[in-house]
């Protein structure tokens, strides 16, 4: 079995940039393994515009941004194995990987940062009645048709779920000539971001039906109609709201979730709000020197936010590496009212620098205070205009801060 | 001209294949279908009962305790994934233990072994998930579960490593009586067999009648099913079922035989064999699962479906020969427990009914052994290495949740029953069949098959006939 420094599960956007940042900081042993045949993960099949504009100031398509990313990488000479899928992970770091040269091999590692990404939640989750004709996709099963193999999946499209990805496909289809007929929404609010709404289906003409579902898909051998159902504030369809669209194609863009096979399989601890790992401000996770970025740990919005967490853990798995860095103490970070959920979930108090907690409302709330709290002792009361559970918020505790943490950190949104 | 022709590609039809194919006969399957198992016997609970709900001195009884016997051999054969879980019927009341009582002296009456009533801590020793309202359980040690397409391609596949044929897209729509039957196909195919053995399931009655044999009826009932993430394949040990009470059998709680955990099924009587889920349906198998077991995890549901099941107005199996028409054998309702059933009924219409018709001579060189076309992912390292090393193809995962290679995609297009379509490869090797449920393999999978078949992407298909993935190339 050969030994590796650092073992990085994913070459996609967390992958790469943890790569880059480990070795930036001091550890130039690193192994990138990569199950598709090219780095750049999920990016390589988003071809639209908007990615980058945080962090570099102008908008790419998805292969853009992931291109910055790689040739890093490469200047760094950094070792990748492509085609090679992870099979299990144990929690002494023995990594088993298979691929068709190598075939099935193991790596011990010194750390392992978790970079898989996440995955689409499928309609089988749903539990929709009807029937299972050809023409039902996830979102991301139909780009990756569209936009990578350069077949249309459908001509009349009826989407359901307004994540991010379900709106890119109404446009994405839309452009290609197909006409989506509707953009049915079990929440009253969109999860999207909102400049996907307005790009996507505004400007577009989609109509987009919040507190509606799909109840009932109709089609033998390819779907002929799905009917829609407005829904109560128990999710619930109400009878006699129902209406039938004619379509050949039903989209699913009904949630993302962090794929944590591997994590659960090596024993760390997950978080229920996040169904990504536990972690410490430096992205450690529950198991010593295993460190979790990117989409794998939380659904971000942006990629950018993606680069900046895994060059964090990239740094930090680096640091344990190098330096043995442990934990030494650590409190508890919690979602209160109106949070679903904050991250990081632990802080170590005797880490230097600032911390950033992300977290996400569990509804929309006009005029309201984000409040950051210390026991009953208030850290921080930051007044927002408008918070959405589509858009993650970040809130910054200063050093100063940390050091003086005594009892648990709460997050909670105040309405007045 | 056919010694035997076969219509109907599931499990009875196939084992009853494979079972001619030892002979030294000229045997053919006639499927409507474009692939083999592709009615209830692609959605069923994949139970292997232990015996003890038929009624003593029927059909079913005799069959359901013979099968029973005989499955774990035919499985290890075939390459087909059982276990012997054992069952436990689980009663609610004091009235509902009566039951049990004469559940389990039917069953003795049967010939079953190893029954016993346990109860209280006893119960839930077993099963810690049951809900504490329990009071007893019927723990029946022969139960087992199995999975019935796998069973019935396998079967299939065999008999074809054995020179039996099969016609798929064959939908028999007449039959010409002279010295032999002339089978006629939708398609204007014909095939002649001096035996003919009607499996068709939910079209049996159809075919019989095509001979003017009106001695049976079909009826047709749905059942819904919910799967749950192998996640929660643990969350039974057995499979539970709700006593038997005058409103009828309830659903079961299950594991699969591929690690799966299972609810269902309704039963609810439809006028057509369409495989539609129903919001009440489905709604019925939540509300029954947590009435078992009040923890059942259904947030981990990854689908849903259904299937019809054919039963005849007799309430039994009929097995036998149709009465004004020599030659012509009826093996039709074989509804639960039809796939238990399944291999004895099989020996049964050979060695009883075809050998008064037939000589048979068995085939010296007829191999029963055929090779899962699911296996990779359960071998160790070493043997992972070295099919890897003949063939690259299986160090290629494409269905990353069931682990699914290359080259068991590839093995499932190119051997016997070859797949042709998604579904198809699905049911073979899984790939699609976990937690993502096709999300990130479907289109590799469509690639694979085009690339096997040579043929376009746009022309592959979810199930054969107008199913296509694709509408057209992108602009």
């Amino acid at each position: 079995m050969r030994n590796c420094d650092i073992v990085i599960i994913g070459g996609g956007p967390a992958g790469l940039a943890a790569a880059v940042s480990a070795y930036d900081n001091g550890c130039k042993d690193i192994l990138i393994l990569e199950r598709d045949d090219i780095l750049g993960g999920i990016l390589n099949q988003c071809i639209h515009n908007g990615f980058g504009l945080t962090r570099f100031k102008e908008s790419m398509t998805g292969p853009e941004y992931a291109q910055r990313f790689i040739t890093e990488v490469k200047n760094r000479n950094i070792p990748v194995k492509l085609n090679t899928t992870v099979l299990s992970l144990t929690n002494d770091k023995i990594v088993t990987a298979i691929n068709d040269v190598d075939g099935v091999f193991q790596v011990k590692a010194k750390a392992v940062i978790l970079a898989m990404g996440c995955r689409e939640r499928s309609k089988g989750a749903l539990n929709i009645a009807g029937a299972r004709p050809a023409g039902i996709y996830s979102a991301g099963t139909a780009q990756k048709f569209v936009n990578c193999k350069g077949w249309l999946p459908g001509k009349n499209v009826v989407i359901l779920g307004s994540g991010d990805i379900g709106l890119i496909m109404a446009r994405r289809m839309t452009l290609e000539g197909a006409k989506v007929h509707a953009v049915c929404e079990i929440m009253p609010h969109s999860s999207g971001l909102k400049r996907n709404i307005v790009q996507c289906l505004n400007d577009f003409d989609i109509p987009l039906y919040l507190s509606h579902t799909i109840t009932r898909i109709d089609g033998k051998d390819r779907v002929i109609g799905v009917e829609i159902s407005q829904v109560d504030q128990n999710r619930r369809a109400i009878k006699g709201t129902e209406k039938y669209i004619k379509c050949d194609t039903v989209l699913f863009s009904v949630g993302l979730i962090p794929e944590n096979e591997l994590s659960k399989g090596a024993g760390v601890e997950l978080s229920l709000g996040t169904k990504g790992a536990v972690v410490y401000q430096n992205r450690e996770t529950s198991l010593s020197g295993v460190f979790a970025c990117g989409n794998v740990l939380q659904v971000h919005d942006l990629v950018d936010f993606v680069s900046e967490e895994s060059e964090l853990a990239g740094k930090s798995a680096s640091d344990y590496v190098l330096n043995g860095e442990k934990i030494k103490n650590s409190i508890d970070c919690q979602a209160k009212d109106g949070v679903s959920y904050v991250l990081p979930q632990k802080i170590d108090t005797l880490k230097s620098g600032d911390v950033t907690l992300y977290f996400r409302v569990k509804g929309v709330y006009k005029n309201c205070k984000v409040v950051v709290k210390d026991g009953e002792n208030t850290l921080l009361s930051i007044k927002k205009r408008i918070v959405a559970p589509g858009e993650m918020e970040r809130v910054i505790l200063k050093e100063d801060k940390i050091k003086s943490l005594s009892s648990s950190v709460q997050v909670s949104v105040e309405v007045d | 001209m056919f010694d035997v022709a076969v219509i109907g590609g599931g499990v009875v039809g196939g084992l009853l294949l494979r079972k001619l194919s030892s002979y030294n006969l000229k045997v053919c399957l006639l499927e409507k279908e474009n692939d083999v198992a592709m009615g209830q016997s692609k959605a069923n609970s994949g139970i292997v009962h232990a015996g003890f709900d038929a009624k003593p001195n029927s059909l079913k009884a005799k069959f359901n305790v013979l099968g029973n016997k005989m499955m774990k051999g035919v499985a290890e054969e075939l390459g087909v994934k059982y276990s012997n879980n054992g069952s436990l019927v689980v009663a609610f009341s004091e009235e509902e233990i009566e039951t049990l009582k004469d559940l389990k002296q039917r069953g003795e009456q049967n010939g079953v072994d190893g029954l016993e009533i346990v109860y209280g801590d006893d119960l839930f020793a077993l099963e810690p998930n049951l809900s504490k309202t329990a009071v007893a359980g019927l723990l029946a040690r022969t139960g087992g579960i199995i999975c019935p397409y796998e069973l019935t391609i396998s079967a299939i596949g065999n008999a074809m490593d054995n020179g039996a044929e099969l016609f798929t897209n064959f939908e028999v729509v007449k039959i010409e009586k002279g010295d032999c039957y002339t089978l006629y196909s939708s398609n204007g195919e014909q095939i002649s067999a001096k035996v003919v053995v009607n499996c068709a399931g939910a079209g049996s009655q159809k075919i019989a009648n095509l001979v003017g044999d009106y001695s049976f009826e079909i009826g047709l009932r749905r059942g819904e099913y919910i799967l749950l993430d192998k996640e929660s394949g643990n969350f039974v040990s057995r499979t539970l079922f709700f006593t038997p009470t005058k409103k009828g059998k309830g659903i079961l709680v299950s594991p699969t035989a591929d690690g799966n955990l299972l609810l269902g099924p309704t039963a609810d009587e439809v006028l057509e064999n369409v495989t539609d889920t129903t919001k009440d349906g489905l709604e019925s198998v939540m509300v029954k699962a947590k009435q078992m077991c009040d923890k059942v995890p259904l947030y981990n549901a990854i689908t849903s479906f259904s299937g019809v099941r054919a039963y005849s107005d007799k309430h039994d199996f009929i097995i036998e020969e149709s009465k004004q028409n020599k030659g012509f054998i009826l093996v039709a309702g074989i509804e639960s427990p039809g796939l238990t059933s399944a291999p004895a009924i099989a020996e049964y219409v050979v060695d009883e009914l075809i050998s008064k018709l037939l000589r048979l001579n068995k085939k010296e060189d007829f191999n029963p052994i055929r090779k899962p076309d699911y296996f990779f992912s359960r071998l160790s390292i070493e043997e992972k290495n070295e099919i890897i090393k003949a063939n690259p193809s299986y160090g290629r995962i494409i269905c990353r949740c069931e682990q699914i290679t290359e080259g068991e995609i590839i093995r499932a297009l190119t051997e016997n029953p070859k797949a042709s379509d998604l579904d198809g490869v699905k049911r073979r090797t899984r790939a699609g069949m976990g937690r993502c449920q096709g999300g990130f393999c479907q289109p590799y999978v469509a690639e694979i098959i085009a690339k096997v078949k040579g043929v376009s992407l746009g022309e592959i298909t979810k199930k054969g006939k107008n199913s296509t993935l694709l509408v057209g190339k992108t602009k």
